[in-house]
């Protein structure tokens, strides 16, 4: 497991290793699931009282099928850490926080200054997502 | 011979390797050999060039000419504009791409 | 026409900074090419054969005076004093400079203008038909649904790194003139028995090197949950759709794989979720959207008279001019394919005399077409005579509308690095081969469509005779395709057999309009007379 070089988080990271999707249906007393890209999350979702930790792999950074992994967690009530590990860019940073990404293992070290930039760059959001930001329709119409 | 070429990074114009440097005419290109791959790790990582690639030519009298139409194209400009290619007063010279 | 608030501006101006920040880290090297190619591509810009290409976003269609006249600037200012209109109503700049791009979109952002998503993996420009708001045959105005849908699908966190291009349409006519079936995704907007308006959706369609026409995966979908249903799709596909063949990871192919039943059950069963999420915008932010596509204030009482007595004139009328809903008004079609003309190519005073018109003719409205014209939508009759003359002193007044030299071609070799083999000296070819008006009028609608390659950006699937480039042992070679459509009768051309050469195609061209001419009936088009007779009787003409 890799360990979290940024979190958004203050309760205590969870030390146990993150298995596989089927190891972590299977053996009922792990708390930390590992979702590959190409894992349907859904299969999680029975299973969400028991989950503390889920890591979502990014095999290369244009693979966007994690951000959906993370967003229909969040929508199902997961309330846990979610963890992107990978290839990880700053660029991805923003979108990875609105799908519910709270911390991140990047391969490559990010700086924590163009982190900070890329998630206060933009003010407003256009549609909801899973990070609870009003979509600007809102605002427009209060 | 073996041509390096590629686009500058931050202009995007075609570019040739001389040997030494970077030049906008493939008149100018050398035959980098064996040494290309080398070159075009060199440059790309400094930063100089943008998707450099090697490719086949022939020597000319009138300078090296690139085995495949694409890379005589860039060496011109667009046929379809000859205002706008770099030699935008010899009429004939689409003539060199076809 | 729709204008920015504060919210809309400070998004475009953030992206403006966010790409001039991602362009500074790139020439400083903290971003390697392979980092930044997907994300220039966001932002519309690609590294082509002669300089880098700027994309730029012309929403449904539809633009103002003021926004063409930027585009001129920017034309001369950062390009070489042109511009090409491509088939996804956008306007390619060919010969842009990395370092200027963030000044450029810096100045685009003043005039409501971006490149967001003009490229890349993600949701693009939205088009729609080009006569909206003034097309005698439709529902309702699509543009406000389309703007909608514009800002639901701009930076949309989850679906922003999709395995491919995801290109949605939208039109309310049973006429089509966007290419509707050829999208990822498609709208028409249609009324239900109650008299509701909703949307039929199609999926799964898209050219390319694997064409498919979209299925209809709903028959009415109300029209405020069509965010939901949007979400619903690109969820099933983000989530399934490989990633592991670039050639593959197109929508259609997983629509394809799954079969469309399957493919619908799990949109269906995935847009049931989304409705509980409350994601759709509500009834009060669509009308805050449609005030602006409101008509603008037509005069009454006008008349339907037009003076034809200028015989150019009544022959630029006969083809250009489409009846328009309101009385005494006109939309007119401005060709931008002078015979001998680059498609779609326009040059900086031309956009600033189109402009002009557009001001002081056309409520100051101009629409881009995908088949690379352009419109002014809604002239007085009465005027039509006074936009003729100016459009003719600026180069524009060739009446060719949907005739053989009004062909759709890609910029192909001469500035593409996909490409295999030159488009635009094809299309100039055979515009020369048949310049003759007498003859174009004869011969009568045809619709010629160029690409440079197996990536179909000139839509040659969907010509009625379509010409796609190839490479063959290192020289440019054309096969020939014929019966597609890009309209409501849409079809998939086929190839006749082996390619030819430059001038062979040209001659294989002209045989198969001659052969059309011998067999036709009175009032068949080309493509009526193709899908009654098939491909033989056209195989032997070209082939003998
Ligand atoms: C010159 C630079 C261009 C490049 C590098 C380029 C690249 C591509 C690529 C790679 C595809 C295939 C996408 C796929 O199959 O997934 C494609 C498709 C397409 N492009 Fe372009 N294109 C360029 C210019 C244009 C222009 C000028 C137009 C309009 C005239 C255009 C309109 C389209 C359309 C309509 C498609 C077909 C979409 C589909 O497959 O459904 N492109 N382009
Ligand atoms: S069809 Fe091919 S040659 Fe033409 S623009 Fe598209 S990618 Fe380039």
């Amino acid at each position: 497991m890799a360990e979290a070089a940024l979190r958004f988080r203050n309760d205590d990271p969870v030390e146990e290793p993150a298995v596989t999707l089927d190891a972590f249906i299977e053996q009922t007393s792990a708390s930390a699931v590992r979702i590959e890209a190409g894992d349907d999350p859904r299969r999680l979702i029975p299973h969400l009282g028991r989950v503390k930790l889920v890591e979502v792999g990014f095999p290369r950074f244009r693979d966007g099928r994690g951000f959906s992994t993370a967003r229909v967690l969040r929508e199902a009530g997961y309330d846990g850490e979610i963890r992107a590990e990978g290839d990880i860019l700053v660029d991805l940073i923003f979108f990875m926080r609105r799908c519910g990404f709270d911390s991140f293992a990047p391969q490559a070290p990010l700086g924590r200054a163009d982190v900070d930039a890329a998630l206060s760059r933009y003010d407003y959001v256009y549609q909801h997502a899973a990070d609870g930001a009003v979509p600007i329709w809102k605002l427009r119409h209060g | 011979m073996r041509l390096l070429t590629g686009n500058d990074l931050k202009s995007g114009a075609v570019i040739w390797w001389t040997g030494r440097d970077w030049s906008l005419h493939v008149e100018d290109a050398a035959d980098v050999g064996e040494a290309g791959e080398a070159i075009l790790q060199a440059e790309e990582g400094a930063r100089r060039v943008n998707t450099p690639y090697i490719i086949d030519g022939t020597p000319t009298p009138g300078g090296p000419r690139p085995a495949h139409i694409k890379d005589r194209i860039r060496a011109l400009g667009p046929t379809v504009r000859p205002d706008l290619t770099l030699k935008p007063a010899d009429p004939a010279a689409g003539d060199w791409v076809i | 026409m729709y204008e920015y608030d504060r919210y809309d501006q400070a998004m475009v101006d953030a992206r403006v900074e966010d790409f001039r920040d991602q362009t500074r880290r790139r020439i400083a090297g903290e971003l390697t090419e392979d980092q930044f190619k997907p994300l220039r591509l966001k932002n519309g810009l690609y590294l082509q054969l002669h300089a880098y290409m700027l994309r730029v976003a012309i929403p449904y269609g539809t633009f103002n005076s003021r926004q063409m006249r930027k585009l001129a600037d920017i034309a001369r200012k950062y390009d070489r004093g042109y511009g090409h209109f491509t088939t996804r109503q956008n306007i390619q700049y060919n010969w842009i400079k990395l370092e200027e791009a963030p000044d450029l979109l810096a100045e685009l952002a003043t005039v409501e203008m971006h490149a967001i998503q003009t490229s890349g993996e993600s949701i693009r420009n939205i088009s729609a038909d080009q006569y909206a708001g003034a097309a005698a045959d439709e529902i309702c105005d699509p543009r406000p649904w389309a703007e909608l849908l514009r800002q639901a699908t701009t930076f949309h966190p989850e679906f922003s790194y999709l395995p491919r291009k995801f290109k949605i349409a939208v039109i309310s006519s049973k006429e089509d003139r966007a290419a509707l079936r050829w999208h990822d995704c498609a709208l028409r907007i249609v009324r239900n028995e109650a008299g509701e308006e909703g949307f039929e959706v199609y999926a799964g369609g898209g050219m390319g090197r694997t064409p498919f026409i979209a299925y209809k995966i709903r028959d009415f979908l109300p029209s405020g949950q069509i965010f939901s249903y949007l979400q619903a799709i690109l969820r099933v596909w983000n989530m399934h759709a490989r990633r592991d063949n670039i050639h593959k990871q197109r929508m259609k192919i997983l629509v394809h794989d799954l079969g469309e039943e399957e493919f619908r059950r799990q949109v269906e069963e995935q847009f049931e979720h989304f409705l509980t999420l409350g994601t759709d915008f509500p009834q009060a932010e669509y009308d805050r959207i449609a005030a602006f596509f409101a008509p603008p204030p037509f005069e009454t009482g006008l008349s339907d008279d037009i003076d034809l007595s200028d015989p150019d004139f009544a022959l630029w009328v006969d083809r250009q001019v489409i009846a328009h809903k309101a009385p005494g008004y006109a939309i007119a079609n401005i060709s931008l394919k002078p015979v001998g003309g680059i498609p779609g190519d326009i040059s900086a005073e031309q956009m600033e005399r189109v402009a002009d018109l557009a001001e002081r003719y056309s409520f100051d409205e101009i629409r881009a077409t995908h088949a690379q014209n352009l419109v002014l939508p809604h002239v007085r009759k009465a005027d039509l005579y006074a936009v003729w003359q100016a459009l003719d002193a600026a180069g524009l007044a060739d009446a060719n509308l949907d005739l053989v030299t009004d062909i759709i071609a890609c910029p192909g070799l001469d500035y593409c690095s996909l490409a295999n083999a030159r488009s635009i000296p094809i299309a100039q070819k055979i515009a020369q081969r048949f310049a003759d008006a007498e003859r174009q009028r004869d011969i009568g609608e045809l619709k010629i469509k160029i690409s440079g390659c197996i990536n179909a950006c000139g839509h040659h699937h969907a010509g009625q005779i379509g010409i796609l480039g190839v490479d063959r042992k290192g020289t440019e070679n054309y096969q020939l395709l014929l019966g597609g459509s890009g309209a409501e009768d849409t079809s998939q051309a086929k190839i006749t057999g082996p390619g030819f050469d430059e001038e062979g195609i040209v001659d294989a061209v002209e045989r198969t309009i001659e052969r059309y001419r011998e067999l036709r009936t009175d009032g068949e088009r080309f493509l009526d007379t193709y899908r009654r007779v098939g491909m033989d009787p056209f195989k032997e003409a070209i082939y003998g």
